[in-house]
């Protein structure tokens, strides 16, 4: 009956400072506990908690292995003068 | 985490800090790639950023006599590569651009949620279709300088909460605290761009 008590918005906010931690697995147990009990209870929190997650899933999803063009690449060793040591790997691309 | 798989290789500390060009190379093949996409994500513009991939590894380049190996060779140039890019953008326009305080994001506003849409269970071909990965991009140009650089480095190079510090010359706290308000103003911004695709009854 009265748990709705719980539910003013200081209390998400207070919960809501810790979803960095909670997604990267480095909050603390308790605290996670609390966050899942509050989640249960409370749908706005519990949509801001999934998409706050989903968020960060997106961003480590598309991330590619960094790639840097052959141009790009061939003008850094020119301008470092470092040409000597470019590699036949991916420097191949002439101007 | 994806992204985690960035090693570091070794080098000789002996041959960087004598100038041994071959030595440096090696440094400069490893590294150029994460360099030019920090970089990249920091300026949005291909030509801006080559320019400061250059000077990061020049800058590197003549630093390396006084590099005592106390951090990693990796986080010592993204150190090198972010403030380059911070005095570019500095030098681009006028008004000041700090590491240190983030004043245009203190308040408390930026942390809390403004938009409860649940996107969530979209399917995943629409999450990370062509024009939603565009949009993920766009959300990064949005955040204040601060921020993107310690969601950048965190999320997208994939460095800890201590090397991100390391590289900002921040706090481990600070380095936190700016990762949270990144997320969740890239949480707005996804949800705005989500909500449209989400069927009215759900």
């Amino acid at each position: 009956m009265i748990q709705h008590d719980y539910h003013n918005h200081q209390d998400c906010f207070h919960l809501l400072d810790s979803l960095s931690d909670y997604v990267d697995g480095e909050l603390r147990l308790e605290l996670c506990n609390e966050i899942e009990r509050h989640i249960a209870d409370c749908e706005d929190c519990r949509i801001v908690v999934d998409t706050y997650k989903k968020t960060v899933y997106l961003y480590h999803e598309t991330t590619a292995e960094p790639e840097i063009p052959s141009d790009v690449r061939l003008r850094l060793f020119r301008r470092l003068n470092l040409e000597d040591f470019l590699e036949n790997s991916v420097g191949e691309a002439q101007e | 985490m994806n992204q985690q798989d960035r090693t570091e290789a070794e080098f000789s500390l002996e041959a960087l800090q004598n100038g041994d060009q071959a030595e440096f190379a090696r440094v400069v093949e490893a590294y150029s790639g994460y360099i030019y996409r920090l970089a990249l994500k920091m300026l949005h513009n291909p030509q801006d950023a080559e320019d400061v991939l250059q000077d990061t590894f020049i800058k590197a380049f003549h630093a390396l006599p006084k590099f005592q190996g106390q951090s990693k060779v990796s986080t010592w140039l993204y150190r090198i590569a972010t403030n380059e890019a911070l005095m570019f953008l500095r030098k681009k326009r006028p008004d000041p651009v700090s590491v240190e305080s983030p004043q245009q994001n203190n308040n408390d506003e930026t942390a809390r949620p403004l938009q409860i849409v649940d996107w969530c269970c979209l399917p995943e071909d629409e999450l990370v279709s062509d024009e939603a990965r565009k949009q993920l991009d766009r959300s990064i140009t949005q955040l204040p300088e601060s921020l993107k650089l310690a969601f950048v480095l965190r999320d997208i190079e994939g460095l800890s909460t201590r090397e991100t510090a390391e590289v900002l010359e921040i706090s481990e706290t600070a380095v936190k605290t700016r990762l949270h308000r990144a997320r969740m103003n890239l949480r707005e911004s996804l949800t705005a761009y989500y909500q449209g695709q989400v069927p009215e009854s759900v």
